[in-house]
C-alpha cells in the first residue's frame, strides 16, 4: 500500500507549486522507487494541475520510472567513452547473465538493467553502477563476480 | 596551524569509485598511529584529472604524484615519504613507453603541458572550504566588481576579453551579458541568471569536474555575472546523475550565504542576489537553452522557436541571461587579472570583435582509446596531436590513430590529417567537427566510423524531444538506414539518402539538438568513406565491430591453451585439451566476445 501521506509532506514542501513538479517527483521516486499510478494521481490533486500534465513530466525525463524497479539498480553506462572501449558488448553480457533485457526488472525483484547516457566517468569506461557504487574498467568476465557481491547466487534465484 | 607536509587525495569521481574515500582514511588512520598528525595534514580534493591512474594523490610542498595506489600500499607510503622523507619510487606514476617512473608533477607530459586557468585550483583546495578558495584569491575579484566597477564596466572587460560561451555554442559572453541587461532596463524588468550544468554530452565531464573540484569559483562568476546585468535570482541547473557535485555546490552555496558573499547585501553593498539549485531529470535536450527554461519552470522540456531569444524572453517570459558552467568560472579571473592577460592566451584578436577568435583556454574531457584519459585544460590554439601524443600520452597498445571526436552528438570525427590543426571555435567548425562542451573521444583502428554514427543517431533518436517533425522522424529514418547498413544489409542509394536527410534537418529543425544532429553522419562520410563502402559493399567491417559482419577465431598459433576463453564462453563454442591451441565453432558463437577479453595473449581475433 502506497504511503500518500509522505506524497503529501513532499509536496508541501515544495510549496505545492506546479513550477516544482520535477523535484516533487523526484522526491517522490527516490521514496517509492518508481512512480505508481497513486502517487502521480494524488501529486496532480495537490499541485492543482491535471494529471495529464504530470503523467507527461513522468514520462518525458528518463530518470522516472513508472515500473517497479529491484532492489539493485543495474545501469550499464552508453556514454561516448564507454562505447568505443565496448559498452554495447558489456550490455548484451549483462543482460545475458541476468535473463532479462535493458529496461527489465528480475522476477525476484533484487536486479533491473537500464542504459544510462553518460555517467561522466569517462576515465574509468566502460562503466557500470549498482545502485551508487560504480565499478570501472570492466571485463565481461568480470560480470558474475560484480553481481554475485549484491546477491550471492543470483543465478540460482533468477534463471 | 603550520603543517610540513600536505597530502593531497583526489575526491573526484573516478577517484572516488577507485577507492579514495577509503585511501584517504587508511592514510589517516596511519598518520595517526606514526605521530604525525601535528606535522602532515591530508586533504580531499577535487578532480585532480588524471583519471586513467585513479585514486592518485600528491605530496606536497615535494610536488610527488602517486597513483594506482592499494590500501597495502599506506603504511610502507606513510613510513617511507612522511616520516623518512624517502619518495616512493614504486608506487609513481610510469608515463607510456618511458624507462622508469617520473617522480614530480611538473615531469609528467600530461600535466607539463596544460594550461590551468579554470582549473586553477584543481588539487590544491578542499572544495568543501570556502577558507581554501578564499585562500587562493577566491571571491577578491567579486570585491573588485562590486567596490571599484560599475555594471558597464564589468560587462565591457568581458566583452574585452572576448570570452567565448564553453558549452559548446562559442557566442560572446559580454555581447549576450548587454543584451540582457538591455532587455531588462527597457522593459522594467528583473532579469535572470542561469548556470548550465546539464552537461549531457557523452563523453564529457568537465562541468562536473569543475563543480566537484572548485564550486565557488562558478558561484563569485554568476554573482560577479548578477552585478553586471541587474538580477537578483539566479538558477544552476544540474543533472541529476551528478550527486557528489550537487552536493558540494549546496554546501557552497550555504558557506558563500554565511560568510555574506550571496543573499541580501552582499560584501555590505545594497546588492542582494540568491541562486538555487535545480535538478534536472535525465534529458539530453533539456541542455538546449529554451528547453531548459521550460524544464526551470517544472515543464516538459521541449525547446521553442528562438526568433525572440531568451535574453529578452526567457524563465517566466523574463530577460534570462544563460551561459554554461566553464564560462562562469572564467568570468572570476578576467575581472582579478584584466582582458589583456586573459586574450594573451588563445587564437585570433578579438580586440575589436569576439567572433575574430578564440581566447582563453579551454579544458576538455581527453577519454576513449589514448593511454592518459582525464581532465585536461589547455590554451586555446594547441594542435590536436600535441593534446592526443603528448599530453595524451598516444594510442594504448601502439595501435593506430584513427580519428577524434569533438563536440558531442553535434560534433564530428576529425581524422589523422587533421592533426596539426589548431583546437579553437573557429577551425573545428570548418573542419566539419565543432568546439562543443569540450568531449574528446580518441578513436582507434578497432572503431568503426559507421557504428559510431549509428552510436550518435541512435543516442539523439532517443533523446530527441518529438516536438517537430524533420528531428522525430529524420533521426528514425537516419538511424533505420545506418542500421541496416551496420548488419550488411546497405544499399548503393543509402549514401545519397543519409545526405538528403541530413541536408533538410539541418535546415528544417526547430533547435540545435535535431539541426546539428546529421554532423555525425556528415562527417565519418566526409573522412571515412571508404568504411561506409566496406559495410555496403564488401558486407564487411574492417574495424571488427559490427556484430553482424565478423566472426572470431582462435589463432593457433597464439593460442597456449589456457582454457580462460572456454570458461568466459556462455555457449560452450569453443573446445579443446588445456595446453592445446583451441577451437571456435561458428555455429555455436553468438559474438559476444567474452573469450576477446578472458585471453591473454590476444589470441582470439576479430575479423
Amino acid at each position: 500500500m502506497t504511503d500518500l501521506i509522505k506524497v503529501e509532506q513532499i509536496v508541501d514542501r515544495h510549496g505545492r507549486s506546479r513550477d516544482n513538479l520535477i523535484a516533487i517527483l523526484l522526491e517522490c521516486q527516490e521514496e517509492f522507487l518508481h512512480l505508481p499510478r497513486e502517487v502521480i494521481e494524488s501529486v496532480a490533486v495537490r499541485v492543482k494541475a491535471p494529471v495529464a500534465q504530470v503523467l507527461s513530466i513522468a514520462t518525458f525525463y528518463r530518470g522516472f520510472s513508472l515500473k517497479p524497479v529491484g532492489r539493485h539498480r543495474i545501469h550499464v553506462c552508453m556514454g561516448t567513452a564507454c562505447h568505443v572501449q565496448g559498452a554495447p558488448r558489456l550490455l548484451d553480457a549483462v543482460s545475458r547473465e541476468l535473463g532479462i533485457q535493458r529496461g527489465e526488472t528480475t522476477p525476484d525483484m533484487e536486479f533491473s538493467l537500464d542504459t544510462v547516457n553518460c555517467l561522466g566517468c569517462c576515465g574509468l569506461a566502460p562503466v557500470v553502477t549498482v545502485g551508487t557504487d560504480v565499478h570501472g574498467k570492466l571485463k565481461q568476465t568480470g560480470i558474475p563476480r560484480m553481481l554475485r557481491k549484491y546477491v550471492k547466487d543470483y543465478k540460482a534465484k533468477t534463471h | 596551524m603550520a603543517y610540513r607536509s600536505h597530502v593531497l587525495v583526489c575526491a573526484g569521481t573516478g577517484c572516488v569509485s577507485c577507492g579514495s574515500y577509503e585511501l584517504g582514511a587508511a592514510i589517516e588512520g596511519e598518520i595517526a598511529k606514526r605521530d604525525l598528525a601535528g606535522e602532515v595534514q591530508l586533504v580531499r580534493t577535487g578532480c585532480q584529472g588524471f583519471c586513467a591512474e585513479g585514486p592518485v594523490l600528491i605530496v606536497q610542498p615535494d610536488e610527488v604524484f602517486y597513483c594506482g595506489l592499494k590500501k597495502s600500499d599506506v603504511p610502507t607510503l606513510v613510513e617511507e615519504h612522511l616520516l623518512k622523507g624517502r619518495p616512493v619510487t614504486r608506487l609513481m606514476y610510469t608515463p607510456p613507453a618511458a624507462p622508469a617512473p617520473v617522480p614530480t608533477l611538473s615531469q609528467i607530459p600530461f600535466f607539463a603541458k596544460q594550461k590551468l586557468v579554470v582549473l586553477r585550483n584543481r588539487g590544491l583546495i578542499d572544495p568543501e572550504r570556502i577558507e581554501d578558495y578564499i585562500a587562493r584569491d577566491g571571491y577578491a575579484a567579486l570585491a573588485k566588481a562590486l567596490g571599484d566597477m560599475t555594471p558597464e564596466q564589468i560587462i565591457q572587460e568581458i566583452k574585452l576579453s572576448g570570452l567565448r560561451g564553453r558549452g559548446g555554442g562559442g557566442f560572446p559572453a559580454g555581447v549576450k551579458w548587454a543584451t540582457c541587461r538591455q532587455a531588462a532596463i527597457h522593459r522594467g524588468v528583473e532579469p535572470i541568471v542561469v548556470c548550465n550544468a546539464d552537461e549531457g554530452d557523452p563523453g564529457a565531464f568537465m562541468d562536473r569536474s569543475i563543480i566537484e573540484s572548485d564550486p565557488h569559483s562558478v558561484i563569485e562568476g554568476m554573482v560577479i555575472g548578477a552585478r553586471a546585468i541587474g538580477a537578483q535570482q539566479g538558477f544552476v541547473y544540474i543533472r541529476h546523475e551528478y550527486p557528489i557535485a550537487r552536493e558540494r555546490l549546496a554546501k557552497a552555496l550555504d558557506q558563500a550565504r554565511a560568510f555574506g558573499l550571496l543573499g541580501r547585501g552582499i560584501l555590505g553593498t545594497k546588492f542582494d542576489f540568491d541562486i538555487s539549485v535545480v535538478q534536472g531529470a535525465g534529458a539530453f535536450v533539456c541542455g538546449e537553452s529554451t528547453a531548459l527554461m521550460a524544464s526551470l519552470e517544472g515543464r516538459v522540456g521541449e525547446p521553442r522557436a528562438k526568433y525572440i531569444h531568451t535574453v529578452e524572453y526567457g524563465y517566466k517570459n523574463l530577460p534570462t541571461n544563460l551561459n554554461n558552467v566553464e564560462t562562469w568560472a572564467n568570468v572570476p579571473l578576467i575581472i582579478n587579472r584584466g582582458a589583456a592577460w586573459f586574450t594573451a592566451m588563445g587564437t585570433g584578436d578579438v580586440s575589436d570583435n569576439p567572433w575574430n577568435g578564440s581566447s582563453g583556454t579551454k579544458v576538455f574531457s581527453l577519454v576513449g582509446k589514448v593511454n592518459n584519459t582525464g581532465l585536461i585544460e589547455v590554451p586555446m590554439g594547441i594542435t590536436l596531436r600535441e593534446i592526443i601524443f603528448e599530453i595524451g600520452g598516444g594510442i594504448p597498445r601502439g595501435r593506430a590513430f584513427k580519428a577524434v571526436q569533438t563536440g558531442g552528438p553535434s560534433g564530428g570525427c576529425l581524422p589523422a590529417a587533421h592533426l596539426d590543426m589548431p583546437v579553437d571555435f573557429d577551425s573545428l567548425t570548418a573542419a566539419g567537427s565543432m568546439m562543443g562542451s569540450g568531449g574528446m573521444i580518441v578513436m582507434d583502428d578497432q572503431t568503426c566510423m559507421v557504428d559510431v554514427a549509428r552510436y550518435f543517431i541512435a543516442f539523439l533518436t532517443e533523446e530527441s524531444c518529438g516536438k517537430c517533425i524533420p528531428c522525430r522522424e529524420g533521426l528514425r529514418c537516419s538511424l533505420d538506414v545506418l542500421t541496416r547498413i551496420t548488419e550488411g544489409k546497405g544499399d548503393e542509394g543509402d549514401i545519397a539518402l543519409l545526405e538528403e536527410m541530413g541536408g533538410v534537418m539541418q535546415d528544417a529543425c526547430l533547435c540545435a539538438l535535431g539541426s546539428s544532429a546529421p554532423n555525425p553522419v556528415i562527417s565519418t562520410l566526409r573522412y571515412f568513406r571508404d568504411e561506409y563502402d566496406a559495410h555496403i559493399r564488401d558486407h564487411t567491417c574492417p574495424a571488427g565491430v559490427c556484430k553482424a559482419l565478423i566472426h572470431y577465431e582462435i589463432d593457433q598459433a597464439k593460442c597456449d591453451g589456457c582454457h580462460a576463453c572456454v570458461t568466459a564462453c556462455s555457449t560452450g563454442a569453443i573446445t579443446g585439451q588445456v595446453k592445446y591451441p583451441h577451437l571456435l565453432n561458428q555455429d555455436l558463437c553468438i559474438k559476444c566476445g567474452a573469450c576477446v577479453d578472458a585471453c591473454k595473449r590476444e589470441a582470439v581475433l576479430r575479423a
